[in-house]
């Protein structure tokens, strides 16, 4: 498994303003070249989905005449990217209008759907930064799905346990509860690998398989089954251990948010400024040449995986203890797989990550707002995703579509290795 | 990971020694098991217990055989022996390159004095459930036909779980439409095949990770097919989704003979494909030129190139078939099973496909074996509630994927991929 990138460069001290654009959307590359991929990357995802939107409207396929079918189609894609937009963001003409009224609750509903746009990213940050410590070192976590339920069963379990304490006590926690299950779900299949060369791919999803049968299993016992209910769902979590929210207001947006930045910082350190960052990458670079620096590649492999289960983890628990404040299955909601795509948008690198968690956050709430409003349905931001990655992921094809010029160095494509290890 | 010509003599040596240890260990998993079968399903079993297993099918045209009862605890004594006299042959002599097929009996004996001592007392149609078995395990065992002939050729198709996803849908989609099945399962077929394609163009043209892309494609079928379906099938349900599905077609003969003849000669299209299917490639990849070369491709592909042989069309043909193969799959689950498609219906089956086709060796024989018993721990559900099972059935559930952890991870058995799968090729 290789980097998405080829290009490995030590951030120097001293940073112009140039150089933390160029470090948030892609550090590796030295022009705004690879932005201008990205953007048109989108771009071109839009087009191809729009195409998806009129295909399959039956209006337009039955349309009278020509102009009318236009116009159709025009509405269709108007109205679905428009709602996708005024539900991430929301409408800036009742933005300033409910800012202006006065009233507290109103003026907080102005910025509900930037709240739904966070809540949406926060535990995408979480995923996202969990595939790309993988990739840093080689890796690929796609077993992101089985630890993220790993970490929420956990810490649904230490939240809904505890009582009486205060919040100091029960949510760090919780929290880690969810780190520790998480990491424990990366921990078996890094160790595999080390030991016995199995492919982390496969280890990984099959764990996603046990994780899910569990919590069927934990869900059917007297431990976590809420009482009354015959239904699989979890007793709810204290309210010490939940992550504050802003529900006073009736905003969904919790701490969670907060605490997916932070990580990302701290994963930002751990890769960059310490000495077991280093190794992470230096075996993500070329693990032959690590073994044979002195760096323990196994313990690299089982460390990184571990911390990449962790990460996911937390995304469990920042959703079982800032949304859900119970278990049920499928909480997971795909979180694990989205955690890929994230990782490739933002280019392996946790400035990346939040952008691109931010990005994709909101078109999951952009989604919800454009289904209610024009009945598109939500799986349309997943193929927009999707499409995004694909062309992110191939900057050749972009060029060739739009006729540019590739700049030396730039770009060069990752170069996979197979199963082997 | 390339190996200096100066130490190949260690390495080999070293090889020796894994061989060595993995006989070893195979052996003592085979004693575990003969421990576990003796333990777990005789040991506190009444003597007189008996498990009555019904070998005829209603529906089935098959001359009719009487019940097989067994003696619980004697079967599962006698059993245990068996294994634990494989299990001391193996740690002493080993089998040698028969030990994958004394596995997968060891494997068969105790899943058969698990299923006699789940139906102490009671009565269980055996036959239904081995009907059930290999009807769970063909989409399976389709999915890993596709992996194997991409990565025969050193592609790797991870996108088996969204070729399926859209053969289904379309499928479903078309036979709806036209009330053909054929045509429906040939649209299937072009719909995994056009995926395929997407994935050879990123893979072999533009040298994109090929894991990534193919988790990519699956998030893009898995969206498209969600999208289509609220957009298109859910409206008009009754004109583009609700086909009906591929009746079971016995074999004239073969499908009278006991037992075997329900299981595999009184089933629908698709298995009797899959039959065609898996001698057609064991054949085709191992016994012809066409196979020498493919496998070459993803062995070796610049002494192929060196040979002659164009090793980007062949890649680019057998990522298609491997697509084409993976369309057939999703079919099955919509015209081949219930004639409905839904949101996500496949679940995971592609990398269930990809985990088989791993377990078994790269081998259309070996993907067959191990997607049987995920096709068993698959019917077994519909069984459950019938069978005197004390633990969660959700541990059983999860069994399958627990065993194929241990298969990757070696445990039992050694499996190799092609040298240079997932390696792309660029020509100097």
């Amino acid at each position: 498994m290789s980097e998405p990138t080829s290009t490995q460069q030590t951030p120097r001290r001293g940073v112009s303003a140039r150089d933390v654009i160029q470090r948030v959307i892609a550090p590796e590359s030295t022009t705004w070249n690879t932005v201008l991929i990205v953007a048109l990357a989108f771009f071109t995802a839009l087009v191809l989905s729009a195409i998806f939107i009129v295909g399959s409207d039956p209006n337009v396929i039955q349309a009278p005449d020509l102009p009318t079918g236009l116009n159709v189609a025009w509405l269709d894609i108007s109205g679905a990217y428009g709602g996708l937009l005024s539900g991430a963001l929301g409408n800036p003409s009742t933005f300033l209008s409910k800012v202006g009224s006065g009233n507290a609750k109103t003026v907080a509903s102005a910025f509900y759907p930037l709240s739904e746009t966070l809540v949406a990213a926060a535990p995408l940050v979480f995923t996202g930064l969990s595939v790309a410590l993988g990739f840093r070192a080689g890796l690929f976590n796609i077993g992101g799905e089985g630890q993220v339920i790993a970490g929420g069963l956990a810490a649904g379990f230490v939240g809904f346990s505890l009582h009486g304490l205060t919040g100091f006590v029960e949510l760090p926690l919780a929290l880690l509860a969810g780190f520790v299950a998480g990491a424990f779900w990366g921990f078996v299949p890094g160790l595999l690998k080390s030991r016995t060369g199995a492919h982390e791919v496969i280890t990984t999803i099959m764990l996603n398989y046990v994780a899910i049968y569990l919590t069927y299993y934990f869900l059917s016992t007297k431990v976590f089954q809420r009482p009354g209910r015959s239904d699989p769902i979890s007793k709810i979590v204290d309210s010490a251990a939940s992550l504050p929210s802003l529900e006073g207001v009736n905003l969904r947006v919790h701490a969670g948010v907060i605490l997916a930045v932070l990580v990302a910082i701290a994963v930002y350190f751990l890769l960059w400024r310490t000495t077991l960052g280093f190794e992470f990458r230096a075996v993500g670079a070329n693990p032959d040449a690590s073994r044979a620096a002195g760096i323990g590649v196994g313990r690299v492999v089982v460390l990184a995986m571990s911390l990449a289960g962790g990460l996911a983890g937390l995304a469990g628990a920042n959703i079982i203890l800032g949304v859900n404040y119970s278990v049920s299955p499928g909480f997971s909601s795909s979180l694990g797989f989205d955690g890929i795509t994230v990782a490739l948008l933002g280019r392996g690198n946790p400035a990346g990550v939040v952008a691109a968690a931010l990005l994709f956050g909101g078109l999951r709430a952009g989604a919800v707002q454009m289904q209610a409003a024009t009945s598109t349905p939500v799986d349309l931001v997943q193929v927009i995703e999707a499409l995004v990655i694909m062309f992110v992921a191939a900057p050749t094809l972009v060029r060739e579509i739009y006729h540019i010029r590739a700049q030396r160095g730039v770009g060069a494509p990752a170069v996979s290795t197979g199963w082997g290890s | 990971m390339s190996v200096a010509a100066g130490v190949t003599g260690a390495v080999t040596l070293a090889v020796t020694r894994a061989e060595v240890i993995r006989r070893r260990t195979l052996g003592v998993f085979f004693l575990l098991v003969a421990a576990a079968i003796a333990v777990l399903f005789g040991l506190d079993v009444p003597g007189t217990t008996r498990a009555d297993f019904v070998l005829n099918l209603a529906s089935a045209q098959a001359i009719s055989v009487p019940d097989l009862v067994v003696p619980v605890q004697t079967t599962a004594f006698l059993l245990a022996a068996v294994s634990a006299f494989l299990g001391a042959v193996q740690v002493v002599r080993g089998f040698g390159r028969w030990s994958n097929v004394v596995l997968a009996l060891v494997i068969g004996l105790f899943i058969f004095s698990f299923l006699a001592w789940a139906a102490r007392d009671t009565s269980l149609s055996l036959v239904g459930m081995l009907q059930g078995t290999v009807v769970r395990a063909t989409p399976l065992t389709l999915g890993a036909f596709s992996g194997l002939l991409c990565e025969r050729s050193g592609v790797i198709n991870v996108a088996i779980e969204g070729q399926m996803l859209m053969g289904a849908f379309v499928a479903a989609m078309v036979t709806s439409a036209t009330s053909s099945a054929a045509l429906g399962m040939l649209a299937g077929m072009l719909a995994g095949g056009l995926i395929g394609l997407i994935l050879a163009v990123f893979a072999i043209r533009y040298l994109v990770d090929q894991i990534i892309v193919g988790v990519v494609l699956d998030l893009f079928c898995l969206g498209l097919t969600g999208f289509l379906y609220d957009r298109l099938m859910v409206p008009f349900q009754a004109t583009l989704n609700s086909a009906a599905v591929v009746r079971p077609l016995a074999i004239p003969l073969l499908s009278k003979i006991p037992i075997l003849g329900p299981i595999l000669f009184d089933q629908n299209v698709f298995v009797y494909l899959l039959l065609i299917l898996l001698a057609a490639i064991q054949v085709a990849l191992f016994q012809t030129r066409w196979g020498l070369r493919v496998r070459a491709v993803g062995e070796q592909p610049r002494a192929a190139d060196t040979a002659g042989i164009n090793v980007l069309r062949t890649r680019y043909i057998n990522v298609l078939l491997g697509g084409l193969v993976a369309g057939l799959a999703g079919s099955f689950f919509t015209i081949g099973a219930v004639g409905q498609f839904t949101k996500n219906m496949t679940s995971g089956r592609g990398f269930i496909s990809l985990a088989a086709m791993i377990s078994g060796g790269w081998t259309p024989i070996g993907s067959f074996g191990a997607s049987l018993v995920f096709g068993f721990a698959d019917a077994l559900q519909n069984f459950l509630s019938v069978l005197n099972v004390p633990i969660s059935s959700y541990f059983l559930l999860m069994a399958p994927y627990i065993a194929t952890i241990l298969v990757v991870a070696g445990v039992v058995g050694r499996v190799r991929p092609p040298a240079n799968d997932g390696k792309p090729y660029v020509k100097q």
